[in-house]
């Protein structure tokens, strides 16, 4: 391990030392760590996306990039139209957003924003139907009852029926048009019912995949801040 | 004399082999890729009649293409053998662009290796269409869902009464708003990690307007810190309008509202910070949420806030639920703005989704009867009854 490389881990040990005293407690060295942390992220995803969304999306379709020429030297020079040049409307809504530092021009902003939103929302109305579903409706299209060359498959059975049984249950707990008493309240509870076992699984399994982020934290502190020191000192 | 004999007979094996020659690959066609965006080529072929003969091996075949019919040749694919009838798409095509397209036969006999073209087929080009019918059951069931949800829109729009059941994370919001006023402390909104165009967020910012709403009117304090600039400057229009309609235009501070930064962790360390210093006596957390949420519901919760999240993200639900007091579970996210305000706009959409949801599970049940009755090979008309292939995008 070469100094600098040490150094390194060295700054990367404190940090994280510093943020996990958080577990005791509120602490000037916390403090440190977190304005340090959102400080730096901050100004490193400004440059983040200046260079993989302003740049590719905006700059270099406009003004051309070492791989040609950009749509508006194109017009300017050849008097070519390139689709390219609808960029410029992105690029117009997107400067909107600066009018906000002009307390004034303020409401300008809005039309970036509302851009946004309504081509968000568009977007995803067809995605939530697709993926959220139909997928999902062909996927509880099942036979409660599978038949095969020897009978009925046992196994399969189950688990089909349960999932029918799950999925339309759950759907009934999203059901707002009425008070979920009767028939209908016994469906949603055991909706709710599914609902709860599925999230303990996922619970478990999420905690799983946590204590191996925490692991390769410790990892780290043991294996690259302290070996590695004392192996850079000739210790060990 | 043995040896003598094994060679002429390699030489009238070989002989035979070079007397007959490879056979190139049949029906050969180029066409455009239907309903798609341009920019493919779909290229089919039979498979050579040498891959079911004796003399030859068929070892691959290779797809080539030009811009005439006379010109160089690229190799666009390779194809191994082994089928009846192939098909490849060629996506590197340019829409608009005239390409003739060959298929090469690549085959061995006796140790030889040889191959054979197929004559061009083209000119074709790659187009654009505007129409995907293998989409067509997803404009069906957007305008089902729509003629749902206008109908509801206007039936609540005309006067009509509309029913809502109690979702009880939503009537601990006025609970929540109460207590931090009471206590004199700050009200905590987190609106996610996710941008604005984010279906969530976009859930999670209209629920801060009704929430701000209610703030406003206790005069309580309100924080907002977000992971994203747009989500920002959308909370402060959608605050400060709050503000205006409570009438306390004058309680609205901008600097409430801040970016901390879009950086996942270093967003967690700001508001958990946020939450150390300032103590707040109710938590909001509603909207997209990844690895951070149990991170902030138990910081939230160590500072002892009456708390109340909500996202559609499944594998966050879990912790939501076991550190906050409600949960908003998945849609009833989506309704809650719907109803803190009772507009009849958001009602009318509501309900309308509420008779999409009936269908639905109309589908599920008639459609689990088909699959178990589609396992006798009942059909109407040669296609099967099982009505699982409607729901299918392509």
């Amino acid at each position: 391990m070469d100094g600098l490389t040490l150094l390194g881990t060295w700054i990367a040990a404190i940090l994280t030392l510093c943020i996990l005293s958080f577990l005791y407690k509120d602490n000037p060295f916390y403090k440190f760590a977190e304005y340090l942390f959102v400080g730096i992220s901050a100004g490193f995803w400004v440059a983040y996306q200046y260079h993989n969304l302003l740049v590719p999306n905006l700059i270099e379709p406009l003004f051309g990039s070492a791989q040609g020429k950009g749509a508006l030297p194109l017009l300017l020079t050849e008097g070519q139209f390139d689709l390219r040049l609808l960029t410029i409307i992105a690029g117009l809504l997107g400067l909107t957003m600066l009018f906000r530092f002009i307390p004034k021009l303020a409401w300008v902003s809005r039309y970036g924003i509302a851009f946004s939103v309504g081509l968000g929302a568009g977007l995803f109305f067809v995605v939530f139907l697709q993926a959220n579903c139909l997928a999902q409706i062909k996927g509880t299209i099942i036979p409660p009852v599978v038949i095969t060359d020897g009978g009925v498959d046992v196994g399969s059975s189950l688990a089909n029926s349960l999932l029918i049984i799950g999925v339309v249950s759950a759907l009934i707990y999203f059901y707002f048009s009425k008070e979920h008493t009767g028939v209908l309240g016994g469906a949603a509870k055991l909706g709710i019912w599914f609902l709860m076992v599925s999230f303990g699984a996922a619970f478990g399994y999420t905690v799983m995949a946590r204590i191996s982020l925490l692991i390769g934290r410790m990892s780290f502190l043991i294996d690259d801040w302290i070996k590695g020191t004392l192996i850079a000192l000739g210790l060990i | 004399m043995r040896s003598a004999l094994v060679a002429i007979g390699w030489c009238i094996l070989v002989g035979a082999a070079a007397a007959q020659t490879l056979h190139t690959a049949a029906s050969v066609s180029a066409a455009d890729t239907p309903e798609d965006a341009g920019g493919s080529i779909d290229v089919a072929w039979e498979a050579s009649p040498d891959e079911a003969g004796e003399v030859f091996e068929v070892l691959g075949y290779e797809v080539w293409r030009a811009t005439s019919a006379t010109g160089e040749y690229r190799k666009v694919a390779d194809v191994e053998p082994g089928k009846k009838s192939y098909q490849i798409t060629d996506a590197t095509a340019e829409t608009g662009v005239d390409y003739y397209y060959k298929v090469k036969v690549l085959g061995e006999a006796f140790g030889e290796k040889m191959d054979a073209d197929t004559a061009p087929r083209g000119p074709v080009s790659a187009s654009p269409q505007w129409f995907r019918a293998g989409r067509l059951n997803m404009l069906i069931a957007s305008i089902i869902l729509a003629t749902f949800i206008l109908l509801y829109i206007s039936k609540a729009r005309a006067g009509q009464k509309l029913f809502i059941r109690r979702i009880a994370g939503l009537e601990a919001v006025q609970e929540a708003v109460g207590r931090a006023t009471e206590m004199g402390k700050p009200v905590l909104f987190v609106p996610g990690i996710a941008d604005i165009d984010d279906i969530q967020t976009i859930a999670s910012v209209t629920i801060l307007g009704r929430v701000a709403t209610m703030i406003a009117e206790y005069d309580a304090e309100l924080l907002v810190p977000c992971a994203r600039s747009l989500v920002m400057a959308t909370a402060q229009e959608v605050v400060k309008e709050a503000y205006l309609e409570a009438g306390r235009p004058d309680a609205y501070h901008r600097e409430n509202i801040r970016y901390l930064t879009d950086d996942q962790f270093g967003y967690v360390a700001g508001v958990d910070g946020i939450m150390l210093r300032e103590k707040p006596a109710a938590n909001f957390y509603l909207g997209t949420f990844y690895a951070e949420s149990l991170i902030l519901a138990e910081t939230g919760h160590s500072i002892g806030a009456i708390q109340i999240a909500g996202t559609a993200m499944p594998s966050q639900l879990p912790f939501f639920i076991a550190a906050c007091d409600y949960t908003l579970i998945g849609e009833e996210l989506f309704a809650a703005s719907a109803y803190l305000s009772r507009e009849p706009r958001l009602l009318g959409s509501l309900l309308g989704q509420d008779w999409g949801k009936v269908l639905i599970l109309a589908f599920i049940i008639l459609g689990a009867v088909t699959a178990f009755v589609a396992q006798f090979g009942v059909e109407i008309g040669g296609y099967s009854i099982n009505l699982a292939q409607l729901f299918e995008v392509k």
